[in-house]
């Protein structure tokens, strides 16, 4: 649903007559544009995944890090302007460490969501600052259980069993809901994020792009890491192999 | 008489791990000098719900202290939306004497109860550092328990064993310690809450010369010798 809003859009300060504020609306539309970043909470842990759209072919394969761990326990897997992504992530570490000298403990994950919505809801309410570019799905596991949260340009923050983002973010929650997910652990659950986003992937629009992945879950410990590569390859193999057998049909 | 020496706690105080929860014991004088300023004080300061601290030491130091800490806890409470955990009270106290340890004369014993650990117990001694222990004692009255307790002390008690135990050891440094003495308090928390308990000065059990009275230096002579301790 596009609307120019004419005349009420120029500042974030400004409510237009149907109570929106458009370049809030507008902020959304720059992660709207940007690669599909996917998150789903399984039984035993949270597993994200980023298509990672390749600019051009000099780039380094596995540079351009689009998921971040924000601590021992948890990971933030970024949409949107890329360096509006970075000072967010930056916002959450220092959150999780300050609040750990303080408390002595690890920051609980909706804790540390209500301060990163927090944070990003501040850059709405001055006309001197602009909104964040940047949706964010932050995945962690603390003593509650494995819990994943999405935090979006606006300041909003909800927990969620499966959540996406991005170009192919309506497909890819299509394929999510499909999912049993309480009953899948992350070994099984990275294998489906790597086929819903082969799936959800463009090829006539875009060309090339790049699978990134992180897990947090019992097999890593409860630590945020990167999935390991050889699941990872298991995981595009079998990606590649649905894609072809849904072609053929 | 220096009546305007500052109010100290020469104490005992002590804080016990048990299969389910913690004890926390202490004894009740507070000192002027020679002058007993309060001789039924609670040094068994509620911080949160489930969580206490015993304070030794400076009397004011360690008021002002609990009081910060109960302020922190209650804020981060409201914020968590949940019971805050022994650890975090633990910490907070510890940064508190930590960072102003050259102001401040008071050691701590945090204990309390949470769902996730269970019973805690949690020594904040002079300097600020914070040690997580099974048992803890302190205050001028621990020196006379340490042997006491090496002895005493075993795994898996029983809410019952362990406030024995507490009670046994404040009695035992309140004979010993000119600076502690007065009444017996403990408080027992477990997940179905707190229980606090008073024991006067007739409820305590005896020791030593405490339990037979001399009338004639020719009782002592002729009597045998004193029965070891039984535990």
């Amino acid at each position: 649903m596009s609307s120019i809003g004419t005349g009420y859009d120029l500042s974030v300060t400004t409510f237009s007559p149907d109570g929106r504020v458009f370049q809030i609306e507008y902020a959304a539309k720059a992660v709207d544009n940007s690669g599909t970043v996917i998150g789903i909470k399984c039984k035993d842990g949270i597993v994200m995944g980023v298509e990672k759209l390749i600019a051009s072919k000099m780039m380094l394969p596995g540079s351009n890090r689009r998921i971040h761990s924000v601590h021992r326990h948890s990971g933030m897997a970024v949409a949107g302007l890329a360096a509006d992504g970075r000072q967010i992530v930056a916002r959450a570490k220092s959150e999780a460490t300050n609040y750990e000298s303080v408390y002595g403990e690890p920051i609980p994950v909706n804790e540390l969501a209500g301060r990163v919505a927090s944070y990003v809801h501040l850059c709405t309410l001055y006309w001197w600052l602009r909104p964040f570019g940047c949706g964010v799905i932050l995945g962690g596991y603390d003593r509650d259980g494995p819990q994943l949260y999405m935090i979006e340009p606006s300041g909003i923050s909800y927990r969620y069993f499966g959540a996406a983002i991005g170009k192919g973010k309506q497909a890819a929650k299509t394929e999510i809901e499909k999912l049993k997910l309480s009953e899948m652990t992350c070994r099984e659950g990275v294998i489906e994020v790597a086929k819903i986003i082969y799936k959800v992937h463009d090829e006539a629009k875009d060309k090339a792009f790049e699978l990134e992945m992180s897990w947090v879950c019992d097999e890593s410990k409860r630590l945020h890491q990167k999935v390991p590569d050889e699941l990872l390859e298991e995981a595009k193999a079998a990606a590649r192999t649905a894609l072809e057998e849904m072609d053929a049909d | 008489m220096d009546l305007k020496a500052p109010h100290s706690m020469g104490t005992t105080i002590i804080g016990v791990t048990y299969d389910g929860g913690v004890v926390l014991g202490a004894d009740s004088r507070t000192s002027t000098g020679m002058y007993v300023a309060n001789r039924a004080s609670d040094k068994i300061t509620q911080l949160t719900d489930n969580v206490y601290v015993c304070r030794s030491g400076s009397a004011a130091d360690s008021q002002i202290v609990s009081d910060y800490v109960r302020y922190f806890l209650h804020q981060h409470t409201i914020q968590l939306g949940q019971p805050a955990t022994v650890k975090v009270a633990a910490n907070l106290v510890r940064l508190l004497s930590y960072n102003n340890k050259n102001m401040l004369e008071t050691g701590l014993i945090v204990g309390g109860w949470d769902k996730y650990e269970g019973g805690k117990i949690y020594g904040v001694p002079l300097g600020g550092t914070i040690i997580e222990q099974p048992f803890a004692i302190g205050g001028s009255g621990s020196s006379y328990l340490y042997g006491f307790f090496d002895q005493a002390w075993k795994e898996g008690m029983t809410k019952d064993e362990a406030e024995q135990l507490v009670v046994k050891a404040v009695s035992l440094a309140m004979a010993r310690d000119g600076a502690s003495g007065g009444v017996v308090r403990t408080v027992i928390i477990n997940s179905e809450g707190v229980t606090r308990n008073f024991y006067p000065g007739d409820k305590l059990p005896l020791w030593h010369e405490e339990l037979e009275p001399h009338n004639s230096l020719l009782d002592i002579i002729n009597a045998s010798g004193p029965e070891p301790m039984h535990m």
